[in-house]
């Protein structure tokens, strides 16, 4: 569905993303793991237009996308829930949810019926500013959003950032059940244990390349991704006294 | 008690043409005042060439009247000016998107004097006359006070006008990407919004609310000179930082505010203090309460 074929990336003087090329099969969930600054969320936004790659190539459903601008993206069923959730804050839920569907001129009812009924807490709140939900609340507002412009592939930057333990939960189940619906996910986590589990396919990027891929569970069981990013050291990595 | 009735229903009556004229006015420096409070809602800019193209709407008109009849050129000079508008932030600030606030504010000024000295190539730096506009130019009697139909006119139009505008930016899909791009570029782009087509809508509605008050404005006044902008544009920009700028029924309190207080302290014999007023409250406000009546409330995270 998507591929990623040799992309560069240069954002703000300094090399991001030197070179990397993945694979986003349809129907399936994706994850992207790494350490901060290793240039997960620059591909990303690489990917929704908000930065132009200085070469490669991102292909969507086989056509070249590379380059368009957010909105053609987005036209295209590609949306982004951005890292730190970055919901309207005056604007209402219901509202904040309606700006999710601005390139669609069909009727919303459906749609909106369907992220109430993944998120219950909007429904209630649906009048409420989104300013003054909680983080979870904002995070679940920010998924309902992305939801609302029917995207086919949905991507996530960091939905668990700052959220309590079993809200974190909460959100991977319900990433789970969206992507049970068709839609296809592609996934940046800093919480590497969660997002494995969730992922059929991982892939380790590291300091702008991708350095390991493999399904979830076999990188939840790999050595080396236990002992940079599950915390659990291996007995040979621990220092000698 | 009685005496201090007495006292105000005298004040009143023999204020009474200044009281209207300070609404008249500060219904036009409201009409300008939005143009400066949206632009800088969602550009945080500051758009100091936005009272030299009221000035060119009073200029445009004055050549247009000259050689057509006023039903035509009219709605000409709001279509030229609102195509100033548009061009201005198309060549001047839509390159400088991703530039430093300051030089998009350098860029303005730089619009600013050349507006105003294409006007004076143009007119050669002779004051020229406006043209009667029938109707509003009419004199007419309220109590004690004669004035021109246009003092009535001018806050019935921009209070109408103004709802208009409110009722656009809460009911419909523009007025939702605008609030969203005033926001949050970024997040609007991934919605979809095409900033520059908002950004360019908004310059669109700004100016076009101009033009309408330049239509006002100068209808009381004898001529249009090249400099003739830079006093109401400042003083309308005083009413938006007044009223909180980027709050738009901050901008037009403001502006009545102003307006009237102005033209009081000229009915008290004070004319020459009456910019002095103006300015000094600005810094008042600066010093006080910087957001201003209603400025932007911070509902970031909870």
């Amino acid at each position: 569905m998507l591929k990623i074929n040799d992309l560069k990336v240069n954002y703000g003087g300094i090399k991001a993303v030197k070179g990397i090329s993945l694979e986003v099969a349809e129907g399936s969930i994706v994850t992207l793991i790494g350490a901060n600054g290793a240039g997960k969320s620059t591909t990303l936004r690489t990917i929704s237009g908000l930065i132009r790659p200085a070469s490669g190539q991102v292909e969507f459903m086989g056509e070249n996308i590379t380059g368009l601008d957010p909105s053609s993206i987005v036209s295209r069923g590609i949306t982004l829930v951005p890292e730190g959730r970055r919901i309207f804050p005056d604007m209402t839920v219901l509202e904040n949810l309606k700006i999710g569907a601005y390139l669609r001129h069909d009727d919303l009812n459906e749609d909106i019926e369907w992220v109430y009924d993944l998120f219950p807490r909007l429904k209630e709140r649906h009048w409420q500013l989104g300013g003054t939900l909680s983080g979870g609340e904002q995070q679940m507002l920010a998924v309902g959003r992305a939801l609302m412009s029917r995207p086919r592939l949905m991507m996530m930057d960091e939905p668990s950032l700052g959220l309590a333990p079993l809200v974190v939960k909460d959100i991977f189940s319900i990433i789970r059940e969206i992507n049970k619906k068709g839609v296809t996910i592609l996934l940046i986590e800093q919480n590497a244990n969660m997002a494995l589990q969730t992922a059929d396919w991982a892939y380790v990027m590291e300091t702008g390349t991708i350095t390991m891929h493999g399904s979830g569970a076999e990188l939840l069981a790999d050595e080396r991704v236990k002992e940079a990013y599950l915390g659990k050291r291996t007995t040979q990595a621990q220092p000698q006294q | 008690m009685e005496q201090f009735i007495e006292t105000l229903t005298s004040f009143f009556s023999t204020n009474l043409p200044y009281i209207l004229a300070g609404i008249s006015v500060g219904g036009q420096y409201a009409l300008i005042a939005i143009g400066y409070t949206m632009v800088y809602g969602i550009l945080r800019l500051i758009n100091f060439a936005h009272g030299d193209i009221f000035m060119a709407a009073g200029l445009i008109l004055i050549y247009a009247a000259a050689s057509m009849p006023l039903y035509l050129a009219i709605p000409l000079m709001i279509v030229v000016t609102v195509l100033i508008g548009f061009l201005v932030e198309r060549v001047a600030y839509k390159p400088l998107r991703s530039a430093p606030r300051m030089s998009i504010m350098i860029s303005a000024i730089g619009v600013s004097y050349l507006i105003q000295n294409l006007a004076l190539y143009v007119t050669g730096g002779l004051t020229k006359v406006y043209p009667a506009i029938p109707w509003i130019s009419d004199s007419v009697t309220i109590g004690s006070a004669t004035t021109k139909m246009v003092t009535l006119v001018t806050p019935v139009l921009t209070i109408v006008l103004v709802i208009a505008l409110v009722l656009l930016i809460r009911y419909t899909k523009i007025g939702m990407a605008m609030r969203a791009v005033s926001r949050d570029f970024e997040t609007s782009q991934l919605m979809g919004i095409k900033i520059d087509r908002v950004i360019s809508a908004t310059f669109i509605i700004g100016t076009f609310l101009a033009a309408i008050g330049s239509l006002l404005f100068f209808t009381n006044y004898t001529g249009v000179t090249p400099t003739i902008g830079a006093m109401p544009g400042l003083k309308a920009f005083v009413a938006a930082v007044f009223g909180g700028i980027g709050s738009i029924p901050g901008a037009v309190i403001g502006a009545f505010i102003i307006g009237i207080c102005e033209n009081i302290i000229k009915g008290l014999g004070w004319t020459t203090f009456s910019d002095a007023f103006t300015f000094a409250l600005l810094i008042v406000i600066l010093i006080v309460k910087p957001s201003g009546l209603f400025g932007e409330k911070n509902t970031d995270k909870v």
